[in-house]
């Protein structure tokens, strides 16, 4: 995901001279490093200073460029979190603050590095556009939009390296602030929403086994939610499974459980969510999901699948 | 980028004519304080010789632009100090007495700090240490964009206790923003103590900030005269920062040192008294 921003931003900002990035302290993956060099002027590095970033990307909106602020999640949204507030989401000003590596990516990296509840607190400010892409094709499509649009200030939460394609043979195209089916089933609705996808995608395959149609959907723009969409995935399966790396307080499967009761929703409704409590544990991206209880085999378990 | 700045072509500046103005906005702060209980009234007046300044003396304008169609861009660090930015803005007609009226009631558009989207308003502070970054970012964007315009700054000596104005001052050096001029409100006082008595590690000031990559002066920042001759013979080369030594509450013998008028506003009896020390002298 990392590299396939880079690369569509590098193309983006190749037809757009107001699109410029200012990272802090974080090494150029892929094609930033040829953005880098062809575009030194609109590539800042503020080395280890994150509220300067965030502070920098402000004014320079205020003077019409199209900033992405760009670092590791904690970093970009908690360490600067008062100047996210005030200067891009209380001024209202279209900045990306990409967020590398949301949940607990980096596995080996311990508790300072993991962004559990990035999501909640982003959606929290009023102003603030969330989207967080499942896969490198998505990816793609959040970038180009988050490129164009003038609607305020974005957090865009993205995994890091190696995630598998999920959505470019999907039926219907990436648009903002819908939900996307990846593929439709009667039985059973899936919804997810980042790099966990891999889950969902690998849970839809054990319930198919069960003998269920399943659809999986991308909940790709966290806010604003499509209240409607979700609605009529309620309304239209008889369960429905939420499942998401972020904590439970302000999460997907809080608002969705809340719109449940809200239309006396009469499907089953199961959801799986990062714990809400640190953790200490270390290995793969695989290995910190089972430590908090998003594996596949605990959740299966758990819904009493095989 | 170059930006004429020598003392070669000194901006039209009528050190007088500015004193008058200075005591007249000081008295339009007073009869705000009148009507609401809330306001800022001491540090407006610490910075007010230079806020005057930056808007009469070195913000350009093009009159074709409408009015006041500056040129260049002006960023409140130190929001609290608003109030010398409305009465000047009102002066200037980018906003009406009736917004001065209107002052923190619901029918109006001006709060205690300023508020990005009011007429005049360039950025919403009031949050302090926000300033120098947003600048910074507002002046680098003009710099690779070829566009002249500079962007003024002025800061609370409170601000330099946050992290991100120092953070902010080595990214305008490393930048070398020469496009950015800023102005330290040097009082002495943060909210609770005096700063020299409270951080006294802050002083040496004039040192730290040079060694943060600026070019810099102190002068007594209530004199206009001394603040436009460090500004107009700058090098240029760099950022340059103004660190201006105030008084807080300057102007009123009774509010000059004195912190509590950070917040309070005069009474009556003390607004008669003031308003008969700031009245016009034949100079």
């Amino acid at each position: 995901m990392r590299n396939t921003f880079a690369q569509t931003f590098y193309e983006a900002a190749n037809l757009d001279q107001r699109l410029a990035v200012v990272v802090a302290d974080i090494s150029p993956a892929g094609s930033m490093q040829k953005f880098r060099d062809e575009f030194p002027d609109r590539f800042v590095n503020t080395g280890v200073a994150e509220q300067v970033m965030i502070g920098m990307c402000a004014g320079m909106a205020l003077r019409g460029l199209r900033p992405f602020a760009y670092t590791i999640a904690t970093f970009t949204l908690f360490r600067p979190f008062e100047f996210v507030r005030d200067d891009l989401c209380y001024q209202n000003v279209p900045v990306t603050v990409v967020g590398i590596g949301g949940g607990v990516t980096y596995s080996t990296l311990g508790g300072t590095h993991h962004a559990m509840e990035d999501v909640a607190v982003a959606a929290a400010i009023p102003n603030m556009t969330v989207i967080a892409p499942c896969d490198p094709a998505e990816t793609r499509a959040a970038t180009l939009w988050c490129a164009g649009q003038t609607r305020g200030p974005v957090y865009l939460r993205l995994g890091k390296a190696g995630e598998p394609d999920f959505t470019s043979r999907a039926p219907e195209p990436w648009e903002f602030g819908k939900l996307r089916y990846l593929n439709r089933g009667r039985d059973v609705c899936i919804l997810s929403y980042g790099p966990i996808m891999k889950v969902a995608v690998a849970l839809a395959d054990r319930f198919q086994k069960a003998g269920k149609t399943v659809s999986v959907v991308s909940v790709h723009t966290i806010k604003p939610l499509d209240r409607d969409g979700i609605v009529d995935a309620l309304n239209t399966h008889k369960q429905v499974v939420v499942i998401e790396e972020m904590v439970p307080r302000g999460s997907l499967a809080g608002q969705v459980k809340e719109i449940a009761w809200d239309r006396r929703a009469q499907c089953r409704l199961d959801s799986f969510t990062l714990h809400d409590h640190f953790i200490h544990n270390y290995g793969s991206h695989n290995d910190l999901l089972a430590a908090h209880g998003l594996d596949l085999a605990s959740i299966s378990a758990k819904l009493g699948l095989a | 980028m170059e930006i004429e700045m020598g003392p070669a072509s000194p901006p039209k500046f009528d050190v007088l004519a500015a004193r008058r103005r200075c005591l007249a906005y000081r008295r339009r702060i007073l009869d705000i304080s009148q009507q609401v209980t809330a306001l800022h009234v001491a540090p407006a007046f610490s910075c007010l010789e230079m806020v005057d300044l930056i808007y009469h003396g070195l913000m350009r304008r093009d009159p074709s632009r409408g009015n006041p169609g500056f040129l260049d861009g002006f960023v409140m660090s130190k929001g609290h100090g608003c109030l010398s930015q409305y009465v000047i803005l009102e002066d200037l007609g980018v906003l009406t007495k009736t917004d001065l009226d209107r002052y923190c009631t619901p029918a109006g558009q001006l709060g205690a700090h300023p508020d990005y989207g009011v007429p005049g308003i360039e950025a919403s502070t009031g949050s302090l240490g926000h300033g120098m970054g947003i600048a910074t970012g507002m002046a680098y964007a003009d710099k690779i964009r070829g566009d002249d315009r500079r962007t003024f700054l002025v800061l609370s000596d409170g601000e330099f206790q946050e992290g991100s104005t120092w953070e902010a001052m080595m990214m305008a050096a490393n930048l070398n923003l020469e496009n950015l001029i800023a102005f330290m409100d040097l009082n002495d006082f943060g909210g609770l103590a005096r700063m020299s008595e409270g951080h006294p590690a802050f002083y040496p000031v004039l040192e730290k900030i040079r060694a943060f990559g600026f070019e810099a002066a102190e002068v007594n920042g209530h004199d206009a005269a001394a603040v436009l001759q460090a500004v107009v013979s700058r090098r240029g080369r760099q950022p340059f920062m103004v660190v201006g030594k105030t008084v807080k509450g300057r102007g009123v013998s009774f509010m000059e040192h004195f912190n509590i008028w950070h917040y309070r506003s005069p009474s009556k009896e003390e607004y008669e008294k003031a308003m008969a020390e700031l009245a016009e002298v034949s100079s």
